[in-house]
């Protein structure tokens, strides 16, 4: 190979950024296509660097926008290349109408998405407005609580999404600055070891093979749309859980590293538990453990994988508590929050009686403090006690001025 | 052709330009080329056509200006030589006459119904005022 084999350490103190970037230069990326965007500018900087250096065998894109960065990875990717970009807030905005081309066009291309407050007003810090903005455009969704998922993710991900029997895009998520640029000891695996996992890149369609020349893009109305997009959906329910399921095995049985579609912690004689994603997981455990030992019955679920949504996998997470927080970070602007909602539709059918409340937090990254949790989880023993949620449907914990709750 | 069930296309809409391998496409005429139905080749895509080029052989000088020009490749020309034109993806926008340097007209527009024929019979003289 043209390129130069990078020697790491079994731990290295890295941010989720320069994982993610490592990742991107380990599995080989042959496109990137990007336009800077803090906080996520680093991972696009960084794969530039490791090009730049001789350690990688690709090419980098500079665009005028998000919008070309994105297509400028359909492109690549329609003409049979592995391909990655990274964005984030207002830059994933602004390349939103792209990613329904990417998935319903069917290409793997993974996107780091260093999750970012969107404006008005501006922010630059974390929260998950951008995530939930895009949960409907066919992208596989994972979640990384720090650097070390962070880069483990971006492995997985890509394993997943060039299946020939997914062939669908994969964002994986981090939490801007507190994941992003908060440098932790970070396990990698040797170049060989992380392409090995990954693999080859096995192009499918590709407009470089001129031997079977394929038009790729193209236009339906009524008679056809429908069908695709079922089809789009029908892999996405069908296809990609196990396929993730598999990755994670793989994935265990070569790095000792497990992974779950939702990952419990404490949840098997939990009596309340809170459901959250990013880095607030990693907060709400410590609370978790620290409300056991007042001997209340704390646990704690993680959404690792938010598109397709492990549905049953929920269900069976949470169908012995008996209170639930959810934590959405994202203003749901009008309705109940996201997680809510997707809880609240898992659980309908089912026999539990368990209390489910929710609660918004974090917008603008502003902090999740432990006090938060523990007040968070008291709240939800009242309700346990009572036999009924003692409060609104919906509240906001963190923000300044009087109580705020509906619903 | 029986035309592809709605369940038989491919993930991402992608659409095939011709039936299994192809070799040396850029050697081969259009004619002979194994074209897929999901290309346009082997549609008719002129249905809105509403006026036509007529070819009138006679004043033809072979320069190849309209075969060059034609923005849908409808100039059928062999060996270099202008032979009609593809009636299925003309869409009739008169760029072959404009760009046509004889003195009369080697094609001129006319209604899509007109008949080819009489047109050529009536095709009009050599201008004489121009210079």
């Amino acid at each position: 190979m043209a390129f130069d084999k990078m020697e790491l350490k079994d731990i290295e103190v890295w941010d989720g950024n320069h994982a993610a970037a490592q990742a991107l230069r380990q599995c080989q990326i042959d496109v990137v296509a990007a336009y800077p965007i803090t906080p996520s500018t680093p991972i696009v900087e960084g794969y530039a660097k490791f090009l730049a250096d001789g350690y990688v065998e690709g090419e980098f894109v500079m665009v005028e926008s998000e919008h070309a960065a994105m297509s400028g990875c359909i492109g690549a990717a329609a003409a049979g290349g592995r391909v990655a970009t990274a964005t984030s807030s207002q830059g994933l905005a602004l390349m939103s109408e792209t990613l329904y081309q990417a998935s319903g066009m069917r290409l793997p291309i993974v996107l780091n998405l260093v999750n970012r407050a969107l404006a008005s007003p501006l922010n630059v810090n974390g929260d998950h407005s951008d995530m939930y903005m895009v949960r409907d455009s066919g992208w596989i969704q994972l979640d990384a609580f720090s650097p070390q998922e962070a880069y483990d993710l971006n492995l997985i991900a890509f394993k997943v999404a060039e299946d020939h029997d997914v062939r669908l895009p994969a964002i994986v998520n981090q939490d801007g600055f507190m994941t992003s640029h908060t440098a932790q000891g970070v396990s990698p695996l040797s170049d060989d070891v992380a392409y090995g996992f990954v693999g080859e890149y096995k192009p499918m369609n590709d407009m470089l093979d001129f031997e079977h020349p394929v038009t790729h893009g193209v236009q339906t109305e009524e008679d056809w749309h429908f069908e695709h997009k079922a089809r789009q959906h029908n892999d996405l329910m069908t296809k990609v859980l196990p396929k993730i399921q598999t990755a994670f095995d793989d994935f265990e049985k070569l790095t000792g590293r497990k992974y779950n579609l939702v990952e419990k912690y404490d949840m098997d004689d939990a009596d309340i538990c809170v459901v959250c994603m990013g880095s607030s997981v990693e907060t709400a455990r410590e609370v978790a453990t620290e409300m056991r030992a007042k001997g209340i019955k704390a646990g704690v679920v993680g959404i690792r994988v938010l598109r397709p949504i492990p549905f049953f996998e929920i269900i069976d997470a949470l169908k012995d508590v008996k209170a639930i927080a959810a934590l959405d970070r994202s203003s749901p602007n009008g309705a109940a929050g996201m997680l809510f909602n997707e809880l609240a539709g898992a659980l309908f059918n089912t026999d539990t009686k368990a209390l489910l409340s929710g609660y918004v937090y974090g917008l603008g990254g502003r902090d999740l403090t432990k006090k938060h949790l523990v007040d968070l989880y008291t709240e939800l023993q009242a309700n346990v006690d009572a036999g009924k949620v003692t409060t609104k449907l919906q509240q906001f914990i963190g923000v300044r001025g009087p109580k705020l709750a509906y619903l | 052709m029986t035309k592809k069930g709605w369940d038989e296309f491919e993930i991402g809409a992608m659409l095939r330009t011709f039936n299994g391998k192809i070799d040396d496409i850029a050697g081969t005429q259009q004619q002979d080329r194994d074209y897929s139905q999901s290309s346009s080749y082997t549609a008719s895509v002129a249905d809105w056509r509403l006026i036509k080029p007529i070819f009138n052989k006679d004043y033809c000088i072979d320069c190849q200006f309209c075969w060059v020009y034609c923005p849908d490749v409808s100039i059928i020309s062999r060996d270099k030589k202008l032979i009609g034109v593809d009636m299925d993806h003309c869409k009739g926008c008169g760029i072959c006459v404009e760009v046509c340097p004889t003195n009369p007209k080697s094609l001129l527009m006319f209604q899509e119904q007109s008949d080819e024929e009489s047109e050529i019979a009536n095709w009009p003289k050599k201008d004489e005022g121009e210079a």
